[in-house]
């Protein structure tokens, strides 16, 4: 059972770390509960959907479709949340002054949470088609329902926990930081999930390396320890990254920055005083 | 069993369009493994240095596996009775362990690239 729990855990843990980041950057707004639960229920629909066809995913392009089929789910995630960050660096400041203002719920407006309804159902789309695929191979090899259904808990009680830290421990930054800051929480999760997409392009022999192994800092952070996984999720650590995830990092960072900074118009969203010498 | 073939680059990606025209033509070495009884087999599987791995893995078992690996920086599903490639390298001459993520008690392997 301890197995079971710990690898639903692990795969619970990214979803929900992603699900958090969104609900904190939806702060105020009204009806994000059933935005964000949408979006979890449509993943799980699509987990399910996706682990049924995983061969014939995979047995598609030429036997690259499983990379092909991720790559491009991350790209789209990538994409929803760059807009999203975008809107939100020209409208951020009116919203943290209505919330203050009256302390009543915003309303949405033209805010894009569809956006965000994609990129929750993305993160659970991809972790949970794993936990079905391997919760099918348990239950093929005949573990009873008890162990699978303690391990189902187990994993997601456990990372549903951590979540919820992650949240709350968001809704701790001083409201006049706040959206600037879960703003710019969402274009790290993004330039992360940006090399996650070209590290299958690269296994997927699509796009070259440009360096298998850039740097080893597995010494220091292993990607398997609880804390590198987590910021694994959140801002796209790797131990041992390819040239060509770190020039899709690069890239997906600067040109959210940059539609922040061209759309967030006179917004001090980025609060950056440089203060050049001389 | 060496194939030579080119790698369709920048068809889906522009980003890495310049770049990926310096890797035309490589050279791949092929290699195989087998999953049979949640155990990897040969567990330990030995590739040249320096050459681009196309890596087979026939998972005989009926149940899903995840080719996984945290030093060649690799994941894949491979399912029930399937069969997948994953392109590794050009590695470095060392020892670079491999497991099956959903019986990590027993598939467990080593590939030791010379």
């Amino acid at each position: 059972m301890l197995g079971t729990g710990l690898l639903v855990f692990r795969e619970v843990l990214e979803a929900a770390l992603i699900v958090s980041i969104v609900c904190a950057a939806t702060r105020g707004v009204r009806g994000r509960g059933l935005w964000v639960g949408s979006g979890i229920g449509a993943g799980t629909l699509g987990a399910i959907i996706v682990a049924f066809f995983a061969s014939t995913i995979a047995a598609a392009v030429s036997g690259i479709g499983q990379e092909l089929f991720n790559a491009v789910i991350l790209l789209a995630a990538v994409a929803m949340i760059g807009w999203h960050a975008i809107w939100m660096a020209s409208h951020g400041r009116e919203l943290a002054a209505e919330m203050k203002g009256v302390g009543s719920a915003v309303q949405a407006g033209s805010r894009p949470l569809s956006a965000l309804l994609v990129v929750v159902a993305i993160a659970v789309l991809r972790e949970g088609s794993e936990v079905v695929l391997f919760l099918y191979g348990q239950a093929a090899s005949g573990a009873s329902v008890v162990e699978i259904a303690g391990g189902i808990t187990m994993g997601i009680v456990g990372g549903v926990a951590i979540g919820f830290l992650l949240y709350f421990g968001l809704l701790g930054i001083p409201m006049r930081h706040f959206f600037s800051a879960t703003n710019w929480l969402m274009l790290l999760l993004a330039a992360g999930l940006a090399s996650q997409a070209a590290r299958f392009l690269i296994q997927a022999d699509v796009l070259p390396a440009l360096g298998n192994r850039i740097w080893d800092s597995s010494s220091i952070l292993s990607d398997h320890s609880l804390i590198g996984q987590a910021l694994h999720t959140l801002i796209g650590y790797d131990a041992r990254p390819a040239g060509m995830q770190l020039l899709f990092y690069a890239i997906t960072a600067v040109a959210i920055a940059i539609g922040m900074k061209l759309w967030g118009g006179a917004s001090r969203a980025g609060r950056a005083q440089v203060s050049a010498p001389g | 069993m060496i194939a030579a073939k080119n790698s369709i680059s920048g068809a889906i990606l522009g980003a890495g369009l310049m770049l990926a025209a310096g890797t035309v033509c490589a050279e791949d070495y092929d290699a195989k493994l087998v999953i049979r009884d949640h155990k990897f087999e040969p567990v330990e599987l030995t590739v040249p240095a320096g050459q681009k791995i196309k890596l087979l893995v026939d998972n005989q078992d009926a149940t899903p596996e995840e080719f996984e690996s945290n030093e060649l920086n690799r994941e894949k599903i491979v399912t029930g009775k399937g069969t997948i490639t994953v392109f590794l390298g050009p590695l470095d001459a060392g020892r670079y362990p491999f497991f099956g993520d959903f019986h990590q008690e027993t598939a467990q392997g080593v590939l030791i690239v010379k």
